[in-house]
């Protein structure tokens, strides 16, 4: 795929050959993330940071359809069945806290990638497509986040909803019809909540959609390096396994050791305890924060 | 470029197995052990929760039942029917030889020890699920005067038992006890 080097993939079992033959699907693996994709061999930590995001990706994934299961998308049940999914469904609690915590923890290695191609410059030609796509991976990650905490149905999500939504508000003349649109109504109701569940759990396929274009992107040039010069020759890399499969494990086994201590010993700590109020269109609460993560802006 | 092969090879003993391998296998069973750890939250959240199992249980107060009367209660969101036998329902139940039945079983055995007269059975066809007939007023017992399922025709007599008709079981009995003499609690 990126460098004459590579090594390729030779079937030797006759069943490999011949699922090779009609579905070259375990080449298609070799070539992308094991011994057939050369890696610079100089990376630091900071590349994994990648993988621990398309992780944390699969994690919201599995965690939120599980979550679908329980939760109703209606603003009449809506704060009771998330109520309902913490106290009586089977592990329900550690369920929510480990989507809840996953988006913060999501954001936390996304930002930290994004920090890692602005300083070692990963994003230069001629990765321009790859820094490109991840701004549309950031851009839908903000949108479902931020439909994914108005789910709740507390004071924090109708207010997020609301104060979000006002932001399109602001645009001269039709500002006001788009926000009337955007919320199906003049304010956040059971139609907005039910438009935001069904993005939240769609966009989350596209997210993992433009992921792939965006791994495609980078394994046409092959990973960055922290020296900012581009590998030469087969003496500037190893192979992605088993090299960096065990390098990403090692960093994954970090990454589930922190993310496990939040969970466990602090699942609020990154929340907002206003959200465990209904929501109340009369009264809003005295600290209207956004989450931690849409703070930049 | 570094391969496999290019890596010093050390025995850890005698029989060839690197420090290598061992990590190999420890890491990946780890790993492994990991993953088979959280499958059970993942898949027990399927299982009822707790506030289904909390209205798993229903009192039946049997005061107003005439004998040859029956009610309809409802058990664990399924239909459940109690029924006051008469002497002669008891008398026609007595009189059929447990082991001519498909499905073997005396009224005693599925009814509770002093209290012969109450017969509380599901009332869910074994055959697909359908209501049988018989437990409301004027409602077809069928020909063995108990319940009639007017799906495919299945007809218990009146102790419950499958006698006529495509239903495999008798109706099913649920575990219930007397709490006072006009009172069950099942489940």
């Amino acid at each position: 795929m990126s460098f004459p080097w590579a090594e390729h993939y030779t079937p030797k079992h006759p069943l490999t050959k011949w699922v090779d033959e009609r579905l070259p699907l375990p080449r298609f693996v070799y070539n992308a993330v094991g011994a057939g994709y050369p890696v610079p061999r100089n990376l630091n930590y900071f590349w994994n940071f990648g993988v621990l995001s398309g992780f944390a990706l699969a994690l919201q994934i599995v965690t939120g359809i599980i979550l679908a299961m329980h939760y109703g998308a209606n603003a009449g049940v809506a704060f009771d069945s998330v109520e309902h999914i913490m106290r009586d469904v089977n592990g329900g609690w550690l369920l929510r806290y480990a989507h809840a915590n996953g988006a913060s923890f999501f954001f936390i290695v996304v930002y930290t990638h994004i920090l890692r191609g602005f300083y070692f410059g990963s994003y230069k030609a001629p990765r321009e497509m790859v820094w490109l796509l991840g701004v549309v991976i950031f851009l839908l990650m903000m949108a479902t986040a931020f439909m994914g905490y108005v789910l709740p149905w507390g004071q924090m999500s109708f207010w997020g909803a609301k104060v979000i939504t006002g932001l399109f508000g602001a645009i001269p003349v039709v500002g006001e019809p788009i926000q009337t649109w955007l919320l199906g109504g003049f304010a956040p109701g059971n139609a907005s909540l039910n438009r935001f569940f069904s993005l939240h759990y769609l966009l989350p396929f596209v997210i993992a959609a433009v992921i792939i274009l965006h791994i495609w992107a980078l394994h046409i040039p092959g990973s960055s390096n922290p020296t900012g010069v581009e590998v030469k020759g087969p003496q500037d890399t190893v192979p992605f396994h088993p090299y960096y499969t065990a390098k990403d494990g090692f960093g994954l086994g970090v990454f589930l050791i922190i993310y496990s201590l939040v969970l466990f010993f602090g699942p609020n700590a990154l929340g907002h305890p206003d959200n465990y109020i209904p929501a109340n269109p009369m009264s809003t609460p005295a600290h209207i924060v956004p989450e931690w993560y849409l703070w930049p802006f | 470029m570094a391969t496999e092969t290019t890596e010093p090879v050390v025995p850890v003993d005698g029989d060839g197995i690197r420090r290598r391998d061992f990590i190999n296998v420890a890491a990946v069973a780890f790993a492994g052990v990991g993953a088979v750890a959280v499958l059970p939250t993942l898949i027990n959240q399927m299982n009822p929760s707790a506030d289904v199992l909390a209205a798993a249980t229903t009192e039946v107060d049997l005061s107003a039942i005439k004998p040859g009367q029956a009610i309809k209660a409802i058990f664990r969101s399924q239909p459940l029917f109690v029924r006051y036998l008469t002497p002669k329902e008891i008398s026609e139940a007595d009189a059929v030889a447990a082991a001519s039945l498909r499905d073997p079983q005396t009224l005693d055995e599925r009814t509770q020890a002093g209290k012969k007269e109450w017969l509380v059975t599901m009332g869910v066809c074994t055959h697909l699920g359908c209501v049988p007939l018989g437990a409301g007023e004027g409602e077809n017992k069928g020909e063995f005067g108990g319940y009639f399922c007017p799906c495919h025709g299945s007809s218990y007599d009146t102790a419950g038992r499958i006698r006529k008709g495509p239903a495999p079981k008798n109706l099913e009995v649920p575990t219930y006890k007397f709490t006072s003499d006009t009172a069950i609690l099942v489940g």
